[in-house]
């Protein structure tokens, strides 16, 4: 029995294994020498393991009593989770050598956020959803003040913390209200309850307290407060890591819990998630137009595009998960690349945030302009880049679910937030001569930068077969 | 006789408390840290009590996790304050400010 449980969870061991073994390594040879050896072989055991898991089998595996589930909907998240990861891992690389940050506690704190992560993909419990949950925020509190010496970083380490707790709080409370009523925490048993007649008042409440918690973590309106704050004062390779493998895990760990565990009520969460969905995309899109700071200008989109992804929740059909999942997975593509150029930015050495200084950038380097143009534009959803149809799908899901004013709301939301992207474009190629930039930069991030805008325009043929895999994700949650 | 409601009551409570405490606390990041052990405890006080009403034994298994885990995300909140304080020389929630929000 405890063997074929295992086998069901070897991807996660060998990661956390293998985190414990670098730490282990760090600590015993000292100093920070080996760190880059270290995220090399971390970002090569993450993409090994996303590999090994989307081929290692079909079909859906239950290990430990039902708290842990091995299905396509989990597999599809891990492989985004892993390779995001990954891909993070690599850009961090170059940058934080070069500001004296990477530590060797950085690749070890990233691939346990990652274990946490597969597991609360994975969870058929609540219990398995909290000690996921908590493995990744507890790591990513730690790698937010990882500039220990800037009075930034500290401070958004310190309110992502406070934040963090408090959501895990109210999750919490949702879960011991649910467990109470419904008399037991696995998924499988709740949605049992659910069934018959009825969801019990208190059931409701602790549903409620449950999206409250979760919201929070996806940083869905109003419960967004940490966000620019965090993505400002964080090392920018950490913010890109916020905005990518964590949102995943998050948003799959969102359509875990409704579908999974409250699936026989679903017009009880779907008016609340069209709710925040509705808020997140205009509060994202308006409050995004005042920034000038880049990071946090990436914060208000991400709020914005998390607004979008909960649109597909929020339809509670099969075709609304599946339409969040190509959504995720788009999105975290455009964000890798763009925060490969964000990474770029600097002067004199010097990392630069404002966007103003992005003054006449395409005339100097025409090539990675063209790549931001394109990204820029796919993430504002202009039509012939992939960004664009990710919105067209959770358009049509909510849609098909009867959501028409929210589907309304998504175009008017998404035109408000084209300007802010467009104002970059405009920055880039038309705006006053100012003070330079520096050239070139590192081989690595070039070539995520255009590896990922090739991808928004190569995409659109076949969107590389991921469409397939979120359809198939998708009908194993929703049934 | 004290039944089930009683100890609801007194876990809600203790949470609103905890809450209250986040959101009115304008002094200390240490009280911030408090009330966040209160709301967890205020939890663990449902599971127990939801735990002995049902007569089943998963409830007391989640409070030892929440135990073990609250503890950790003490420990990593105060290491996380050890270095604000080393930057800022201030504890005070006041002086949270260097980013606007």
């Amino acid at each position: 029995m405890i063997q074929a449980d295992l086998t069901v969870i070897l991807p996660e061991i060998v990661l956390a294994v293998s985190a414990m073994l670098a730490l282990l390594v760090g600590v015993y040879t000292t100093k920070d020498k080996l760190a880059p050896v270290l995220v090399w072989l971390t970002a090569a055991l993450m993409a090994v393991l996303a590999v090994w898991i989307a081929t290692r089998s079909s079909g859906t595996a239950i290990a430990f009593g039902g708290m842990f589930v091995d299905d396509a909907f989990s597999r599809f998240a891990k492989v985004a989770i892993l390779l995001s990861a990954a891909a993070v891992l690599v850009m961090s690389q170059d940058y934080m050598a070069r500001r004296q940050i990477l530590h060797f506690e950085y690749p070890v704190l990233v691939s346990l956020a990652a274990v946490g992560m597969m597991v609360m993909v994975s969870a058929g419990d609540l219990i398995a959803l909290y000690m996921g949950l908590e493995l990744q925020s507890l790591a990513l509190y730690v790698v937010a003040s990882l500039r220990r010496d800037s009075a930034r970083s500290t401070e958004a380490g310190l309110k992502y913390f406070v934040l963090g707790a408090l959501s895990s709080g109210l999750l919490l409370y949702g879960a011991s209200l649910v467990y109470g009523y419904a008399g037991t925490t696995l998924f499988s048993g709740i949605v049992q309850v659910a069934q018959h007649g009825e969801v019990s008042l208190g059931l409701l409440f602790g549903l409620i307290f449950l999206i409250s918690g979760l919201a929070f973590k996806v940083s869905a309106v109003p419960f967004h407060m940490w966000t620019p704050d965090v993505y400002e004062g964080s090392p920018t390779p950490v913010t890109a890591f916020f905005a990518t493998a964590p949102k995943v895990a998050a948003m799959a760990l969102f359509a875990r819990l409704l579908f999974d565990a409250f699936g026989n009520a679903v017009a009880d969460w779907s008016q609340v998630i069209a709710f925040l969905s509705l808020l997140s995309m205009f509060l994202g899109g308006v409050a995004a137009i005042g920034q000038r700071d880049i990071k946090r200008l990436m914060a208000y989109s991400s709020i914005a595009h998390m607004g979008y992804a909960m649109m597909g929740l929020a339809a509670g059909t099969a075709l609304g998960v599946q339409a969040m999942l190509v959504y995720m997975a788009i999105y975290v593509t455009m964000n890798v690349g763009t925060f490969a150029f964000i990474l770029m930015m600097s002067r004199d050495g010097r990392p630069v945030t404002d966007i103003t200084a992005l003054n006449m950038y395409a005339k100097r380097e025409p090539g990675k302009a063209l790549a931001m143009l394109v990204l820029l534009f796919s993430l504002a959803g202009v039509p012939p880049m992939l960004g664009f149809f990710a919105k067209l799908y959770v358009l049509r899901a909510a849609y098909e679910a009867g959501l028409i004013w929210l589907a309304v709301a998504g175009v008017v939301a998404s035109v408000i937030g084209a300007f802010y992207y467009l104002r970059i474009v405009y920055y880039m190629y038309f705006g006053e001569e100012g003070e330079e930039l520096d050239r070139g930069g590192s081989k690595v991030l070039w070539g995520f930068l255009m590896a990922s805008a090739a991808v928004m325009i190569l995409g659109i043929v076949n969107m590389f077969g991921v469409e397939g895999a979120a359809a198939a994700a998708a009908l194993v949650l929703v049934n | 006789m004290i039944g089930l409601e009683h100890y609801l009551t007194v876990a809600a409570t203790l949470f609103v408390i905890g809450i209250f405490g986040l959101f009115l606390n304008r002094k200390n990041v240490i009280i911030l840290l408090m009330s966040i052990e209160l709301m967890l405890l205020a939890v663990n006080i449902n599971l127990v009590a939801f735990s002995a009403f049902l007569g089943d034994l998963v409830g007391q298994v989640f409070t030892l996790f929440v135990l073990t885990v609250a503890a950790a995300e003490a420990a990593i909140g105060l290491a996380i304050l050890v270095c604000f304080f080393r930057n800022r020389g201030t504890i005070a929630v006041e002086d949270v400010n260097v980013m606007k929000g």
